[in-house]
């Protein structure tokens, strides 16, 4: 049981650890902060576009859920 | 002002590190008290088929200590005409409305368009994210969307958890959606004989022989898992798999199937089936990083499903600043998918029926580019202005090998162009 649990959480443990050694300090993230470096900076533009992909390709989701919420597919 | 900038600062940096699910995140930089509000009208214009306009408003209100709520209302009116999935001919051809009310023809060697493809839908959705202590957030949502023959409601939720100073966060999300259509004409039976109206007295009776039920449902199971990574002070990352799991009727009930004689002339209008469950999954990763004073943002996604569909997503954005308040953001996006186990872009007289069937040329072997440009510009009092446009070319593959007779001489895979042009004011 714990052998698994240890296996289970080895790719988190190793992850947050390989990930702990990138970053900044929290007075370092003026730029971060800025809307255009969010990584949906215009939801409302994405929403839309994920309309159109949706109702015009085989594909959905990926950067959020799938589900179109419309017949268009 | 320098008070107003600094609590934008603040709001930001909480967008930054919130949540990363779902486009209809409250990724708007409301002040404390104040509603934000983002509109936009789109319209969407393909040549020779479906003009779209979709009117939308976000609304956000922040109730202070990172308590935000998000309420977004869409529009989309859509007309024009859309394949049926049949093959052209060398003939003109007569099909069945999905009503069973009249007909539409389509021209010898044109692919055929249905062109009764009209519909207005409305969508509100509302989002509420908050944290629950230093570390962990989460949020609820419900969403709701209705047009003429298809309704929808979802829910979902989300957890997410910081790590390393608010530099790595982990986050999980659910949604579960429950869908109805119910098409005039009800729902016609898979792979029964479109009945053709040549003036005969039982046509009603034919037509009504090729119907079912008045509507069906399907349920969505949505689950995303993201890691949100930033990498130093100009540059953060994405990485999120998600799954979908679909179940119930995933047919398209006004698609057919055009059955083939050895000249490659129609003998039957089937209409088409596909599974009654789908499984998708995908893997999305996408960076961003800020240099001197522009931002570069690219994603790829890797899609793959269980009716044999995988697909490849390629999407590049450059936010190039031309002064203090204006911006050029050149866009490309490119995608490559493989066709669906059960698409036949026809079937062959005399040969047995598959399990399932289609011809819609969205579940073929097909590739779309976009290219396009949004300028935008601040005005006085924080609000934004912005103009997109761009063209989207999309380009179905022949994966049938040899073509019988006609089909040689009508293309098979026409291309769909359309012209996307977008008007947003954030205020």
């Amino acid at each position: 049981m714990e052998l698994k649990l240890t296996v289970c959480f080895l790719p988190v443990v190793l992850l947050l650890s390989g990930c702990s050694s990138l970053g900044v300090e929290p007075w370092e993230r003026s730029t971060l902060a800025k809307p255009e470096m969010q990584l949906i900076s215009d939801p409302v533009s994405s929403g839309l576009d994920d309309h159109i992909y949706f109702s015009k390709e085989g594909s959905s989701g990926g950067r959020g859920f799938a589900g179109g919420g419309c017949g268009c597919n | 002002m320098q008070l107003k900038k600094h609590k934008k600062i603040k709001h930001a940096l909480t967008a930054a590190t919130c949540t990363l699910l779902g486009v209809d995140a409250t990724d708007s930089i409301a002040e404390e008290g104040d509603w934000a509000f983002d509109s936009a009208v789109l319209y969407y214009s393909e040549v020779d088929r479906v003009d779209a306009v979709e009117p939308v408003i976000s609304a956000t209100r922040d109730f202070g200590d990172e308590k935000l709520l998000n309420i977004k209302l869409v529009f989309d009116v859509l007309t024009g005409a859309s394949a049926n999935g049949a093959t052209p001919s060398d003939q003109p051809q007569t099909f069945t409305r999905p009503s069973g009310k009249g007909a539409y023809t389509s021209s010898a060697e044109e692919t055929p368009l249905d062109d009764t493809f009209k519909d207005t839908r409305i969508a509100l959705s509302s989002q509420w994210e908050q944290p629950i202590n230093r570390d962990y957030k989460t949020g609820f949502g419900v969403n709701f969307s209705t047009e003429y023959d298809y309704t929808s409601f979802s829910a979902n939720g989300n957890l997410s958890r910081d790590f390393n100073k608010s530099n790595t966060t982990l986050s999980a999300g659910l949604s579960l959606a429950y869908d109805t259509i119910s098409p005039e004409g009800d729902i016609p039976i898979a792979f029964s004989s479109m009945a053709i109206d040549s003036g005969q007295d039982d046509f009603r009776t034919e037509f009504n022989a090729t119907r079912g039920d008045g509507e069906d449902t399907k349920d969505t199971v949505d689950l995303v898992f993201g890691l949100t990574q930033v990498v130093d002070k100009n540059t953060v990352m994405q990485l999120s798999y998600s799954f979908s799991d679909v179940n119930g009727y995933l047919t398209d009930p006004f698609k057919i199937v055009s059955v083939v004689d050895n000249n490659g002339r129609p003998v039957d209008y089937l209409y088409e089936k596909r599974p009654d469950s789908r499984n998708k999954q995908s893997l999305f990763w996408q960076a961003k990083h800020h240099f001197k004073s522009d931002v570069v943002d690219f994603s790829y996604r890797y899609f793959w499903d269980d009716w044999g569909i995988t697909s490849h997503t390629v999407d590049l954005r450059y936010r190039w600043k031309l002064g203090r308040k204006s911006y050029l953001e050149p866009h490309i996006r490119y995608y490559d998918q493989s066709e669906a186990d059960f698409y036949h872009r026809f079937l062959n007289e005399g040969d047995s029926l598959p399990d399932h069937a289609s011809a819609d040329y969205r579940l073929g072997d097909l590739n779309g580019i976009t290219v396009g440009v949004k300028y935008g510009v601040a005005l006085a009092n924080e609000q934004e202005l912005s103009l997109r446009l761009e063209y989207y070319l999309q380009s179905n593959d022949n994966t049938e090998g040899a073509l019988p007779g006609i089909l040689n001489d009508v293309d098979l895979y026409p291309d769909v162009e359309a012209i996307i042009f977008q008007l947003s004011y954030n205020f």
